[in-house]
């Protein structure tokens, strides 16, 4: 089977425990406004126009593609190249996007490829998809990460562009069926990292009972930087990036509830 | 760090180059005086070391703890004009060059011309070396296929085990008595030039004792005049050291190291050997005198510490001894190559490491020194601690320790006939080579400019830059129908020009052993005193000869966009290739952007580029490996640049892989810059196709960022990828742990970065050191960063 694809990166070390290599599918439901792959929303091989950044001294923009279509085989072939840091490691393979779950045939296709290779997979998802698509990857994926950005979903529908609803009920869910869900809490300054959103987030993870570990993901700037080259109306602004000791409360306040909190994937 | 240590630091930092004549006018006084004439070679050899350790001058530094320099002072450097004359003009340029300069002033200069040239002009070994040669050796130096390596410098390579803590200069001379009482003049043709080597071995012996009891009188005399009680209660004690050491074995921790210091000031006043010589195993060896110390109440962790840092700071206080022309090409740095090993595995193959091994990486992480250089060995056996100690050290960016893989140096020993015990006890020295520590000659002969081959081959033998035939015809390239007829061309230039480096070698390798025997060190390395032969003639226990290959990922490259281009894509015919070459790729810009970005290249795990990799692999390798020197060992391959990747790189035309005319060659087994594409892990799978065990040593160089280091699980990331290219029988890796950026600071206000080491090739050095090509390919290679 073949799918649709914008990359796979080798030495990984964000995405799962270890050395892995992740393969991003192209292709989302979500238009996360903080989103630092624009590129990835559209699920078609597209055209971009993008500015040239090596060009120091002009602004120039070069047409460039993104996306390639390519067979489960190939992939589970690069994979594989770096088993020997998988198994050093504990790591494996990754597959992010884009929303994976939204080419799920192939996806499963690649989960089950990874499971007669002994290698560890992880998904990471949005959790916006039927909750049969999540059901059927559960026996091959050995870890989610599970984006969760809102509780309050009228923010929810401004920032990410639609109800978390689903996402939510996908959670409780998901977490029933599967003991290694890991929720990755992506902290936008002033929109998911305030108190008040974090609480939130924390009262529905006690409220599933099944969550023992968070992973949160401080702001990069990249996105601003990346959405500048790809012509995409910042919407957000121009963030400052929380300082250490922000990261730090932040991760006391989940610590304090009992969560595991790892930072940075 | 104690006052005192930042102050001695400090002075071998400011501390600058000089050429010292002593050593010259010492030995010159001896050779004039006429009794090197009434004695054999080995024993006159013997005396003239006598004679320079009796009348050289000695020096003590203010507060140190380790005694004795090289020179009359620290970065005082010799020369050695047996070996090479400097003429004026040399010395003029070694006075003014940019880079590795040593000063040079006018009595220097007045006493060269005078005293020096007079006497050795033309009967150096670097004269008679050049006139016994054969022309096609010459042709062939001259353009830059091969390098020499002892025409100015003196066969070393080699370490030192641990049979100096166990045994005094005294034990010593008993042995060499006890060899020369067996030797059978009746039956052994050979007895009496043994007869003469042991003599001069013994001669040696005496000349350290008494050089260390020398330094025993003056500390003793200092103390005399000291009014500090502690400081005199010190060097009093220092005194008895020298009156103990080296004539005994040292009982404690602070003898051990003053002890070793003798014999390694001992070694480099001989001659000016290769990667002058270091202790080795060094946490193995200090570890029992440490312990016992600090159960006998005898030394505090705090002085071991104090005493540990004033060795470093010795090492630190002599400079690499000048080189000039294509030497100073090779290895462009004031690095001496102490590589000091800690780490890897006992003799009984456990697990090594001890508190030493964590004392001596403090030592390294607290005086950042460029020398001694330093290495971690790892093996499968050795604790996880370990490597992230010394990972914390490189995210520093001083490019210091480098990391190897006791689990490969171990089976390229074996494989090369060595015994496990040897083996164990072995490592790597100079950058990165193997060798069983004080039983092995391993002489780096020089470097090979394996893509100059290629280029010569594309001109049926030709040198483009010259327009002489200097390789052997094997057929215009354009007549080739397929891409294994051009292999067989290039195979066969291989083969010519390395037989002419291996004659070369032998040559070269008799002139030494007859004219500059090395009793002194042979002393020193088993089984000299056994075989009663120099180390020079084949008295080591094993004997292997070096031919360093520079360029593989240059030379993969190249020969895979052929492969890609000529052959397999038809993108455009030899004619059309060698026009763009020859052009250096003006008016070839598609053609030259779709080398850059569309052919296969050695760096990312693939196969199409990596397979040429693993047959150039196999022609270097069968063409040298096993071919006998002639001291009874064999010639071996190992893959490593010093600065020599820029020198060779200087010499070659535009390459088939988009490199253009001069520009540098890639460097040991590193991609070329800028090639690799799919991050660390496609390096290292690459680069763990070449057959590691079957050479002496490879050095694979990373750039990585420093955020990458930034936190503990970034460092446990590391070390998973050093475990993982070593469980594939990787030899080497070392990771430069700075930004482009700083980079680019350094080299435009250079007097703000004086201080900034960077990792080059096997070695550190000062970043503002190194000359422009050098420092722009250091900035171009792959800064691998994470996610």
């Amino acid at each position: 089977m073949q799918g649709i694809i914008f990359d796979i990166k080798k030495f990984a070390i964000h995405d799962g425990p270890g050395i892995r290599t992740t393969i991003f599918f192209k292709g989302c439901p979500l238009s996360c406004q903080w989103c630092h792959n624009p590129e990835s929303r559209n699920p078609q091989i597209e055209t971009i126009c993008v500015k040239n950044n090596s060009d120091e001294t002009h602004a120039s923009a070069i047409s460039e593609i993104f996306g390639e279509k390519v067979s489960a085989q190939y992939i589970i072939e690069e994979i594989v190249k770096d088993r020997i840091f998988y198994e050093e490691s504990g790591g494996g393979a990754t597959f992010s996007g884009g929303e994976p779950l939204l080419q799920i045939d192939f996806l499963l296709e690649l989960l089950q490829l990874c499971k007669k290779q002994g290698i560890h997979t992880a998904v990471d998802t949005s959790g916006f998809v039927p909750f049969e698509q999540l059901e059927t990857i559960i026996d091959y994926t050995e870890l989610f990460l599970y984006d969760l950005k809102l509780i309050d979903d009228s923010v929810h529908k401004n920032y990410v562009g639609a109800s978390n609803q689903l996402i939510l009920e996908n959670f409780r869910k998901l977490v029933k069926r599967h003991d290694n869900v890991i929720p990755r809490i992506p902290l936008i300054p002033g929109i998911t990292d305030t108190d008040e959103a974090l609480s939130a987030i924390i009262t529905f993870l006690e409220s599933t009972k099944c969550v023992t570990k968070v992973s949160l993901l401080p702001y990069n700037k990249l996105v601003e930087d990346k959405l500048d080259r790809f012509h995409i109306d910042n919407k957000i602004g121009r963030l400052q990036k929380q300082d250490d000791q922000k990261i730090i409360d932040i991760e006391r306040m989940f610590s304090a509830c009992g969560f595991h909190v790892s930072v940075g994937g | 760090m104690k006052q005192r240590i930042e102050k001695l630091r400090c002075q071998s930092l400011d501390a600058i180059p000089h050429i010292s004549l002593e050593r010259a006018e010492i030995l010159t006084d001896f050779y004039k005086s006429g009794q090197i004439e009434k004695v054999s070679t080995p024993v006159g050899r013997a005396m003239a070391f006598e004679y320079l350790l009796k009348n050289k001058a000695l020096c003590i530094n203010d507060g140190e703890l380790i005694v004795g320099e090289r020179g009359p002072e620290p970065k005082a450097t010799p020369t050695y004009p047996e070996i090479c004359t400097h003429t004026i003009k040399d010395f003029d340029i070694l006075d003014s060059r940019e880079k590795i300069s040593f000063k040079v002033s006018a009595k220097v200069r007045s006493s060269q011309q005078e005293n020096i040239i007079p006497v050795w002009s033309g009967c150096s070994i670097r004269d008679r070396i050049l006139s016994s040669v054969d022309d096609e050796w010459k042709e062939a130096y001259s353009a830059g296929i091969f390098t020499e390596f002892q025409e100015q410098r003196a066969p070393g390579h080699t370490v030192l085990d641990d049979k100096i803590y166990h045994k005094g200069f005294l034990d010593f001379k008993k042995e060499i008595e006890d060899s020369l009482q067996t030797l059978d003049y009746f039956n052994d043709s050979e007895a009496l030039s043994k007869k003469e080597q042991l003599t001069a071995m013994s001669i040696c012996c005496d000349a350290l004792i008494a050089f260390a009891s020398r330094y025993a009188d003056k500390l003793a005399g200092l103390a005399e005049a000291e009014t500090n009680s502690i400081r005199k209660a010190e060097l009093e004690n220092m005194a008895a050291i020298c009156r103990k050491v080296p004539a005994h074995k040292p009982d404690t921790f602070w003898e051990a190291l003053q002890y070793y210091w003798f014999v390694h000031l001992g070694v480099i006043t001989e001659l000016n050997t290769w990667d002058s010589f270091n202790p080795g195993r060094l946490d193995r060896h200090l570890y029992p005198f440490y312990k016992k110390d600090i159960a006998d109440g005898v030394l505090t962790n705090e002085q071991a510490r104090e005493i540990l840092q004033s060795f470093w700071i010795k090492f630190n206080n002599q400079p690499a001894p000048p080189k000039v022309g294509v030497t100073a090409q090779e290895s462009n740095t004031y690095t001496d190559f102490c590589l000091i090993n800690i780490g890897g595995v006992t003799e009984t193959g456990e697990d090594a490491s001890n508190e030493m091994t964590y004392m001596i990486m403090d030592t390294i992480e607290e005086m950042r020194l460029l020398q001694p250089s330093s290495m971690v060995q790892i093996s499968k056996k050795n604790p996880d601690r370990m490597v992230k100690r010394a990972l914390e050290i490189i995210k520093t960016g001083y490019g210091q320790p480098s990391l190897f893989n006791t689990d490969a140096l171990i089976p390229e020993m074996i494989r090369q006939g060595k015994s496990i015990i040897d083996a164990r006890n072995g490592g790597a020295s100079g950058c990165v080579e193997t060798g069983a520590f004080g039983k092995e000659s391993y002489i780096l002969t020089g470097y090979f400019n394996i893509p100059k081959v290629l280029e010569i081959t594309l001109h049926n033998g030709v040198d483009p830059r010259t327009g002489k035939q200097i390789g052997v015809q094997t057929g215009d390239p354009a007549e080739f129908s397929s891409f294994d007829e051009l292999y067989d061309a290039f195979d066969k230039q291989l083969i010519y020009f390395l037989d002419i480096k291996i004659k070369g070698n032998r040559i070269i390798e008799r002139l030494w052993a007859e004219i500059l025997p090395a009793p002194f060190m042979s002393l020193l390395i088993d089984d000299c005193i056994a075989t009663g032969k120099d180390y020079n003639n084949g008295g080591a226990r094993y004997n292997s000869s070096y031919i360093q290959g520079v360029g593989m990922g240059t030379i993969t490259d190249s020969l895979t966009a052929i492969k890609y281009h000529i052959f397999d894509k038809k993108t455009l015919s030899m004619p059309e290739y060698l026009d763009a070459l020859k052009n250096n790729f003006k008016g070839f810009d598609g053609f030259f952007k779709q080398l850059r970005d569309g052919t296969p290249k050695y760096g990312n795990d693939n196969d199409y580029a990596d397979d040429v990799l693993r047959r150039v692999f196999e022609s270097y390798f069968s063409a040298i490996d096993g071919r006998p020197n002639t001291k009874g060992g064999h010639h071996r391959i190992n893959l490593l640049p010093t600065t020599c990747h820029v020198y060779f790189g200087s010499v070659c035309g535009a390459t088939p892989d988009g490199r253009e005319c001069g520009a540098p060659l890639s460097e040991g087994i590193s991609p070329v810059q800028g090639a690799d594409r799919h991050g660390p892990t496609a390096v290292l799978k690459s680069a763990a196709k070449i057959d590691h065990l079957r050479t002496g040593g490879t050095l694979l160089n990373q750039k990585l960022t420093p955020e990458l280091l930034g936190n503990s699980d970034g460092i446990e990331k590391v070390m998973h990828l050093i475990r993982s290219y070593f469980k594939m029988d990787g030899h080497h890796i070392q990771f430069n742990v700075v930004t482009a950026e700083t980079l680019r600071k350094a080299q435009h206000e250079p007097e703000k970065h004086r201080d900034l080491i960077v990792r080059v090739a096997g070695y550190s050095d000062y970043f503002v050191d190194l000359g422009i090509d050098l420092q722009n390919e250091i900035i171009n290679r792959t800064e691998h960063g994470n996610c």
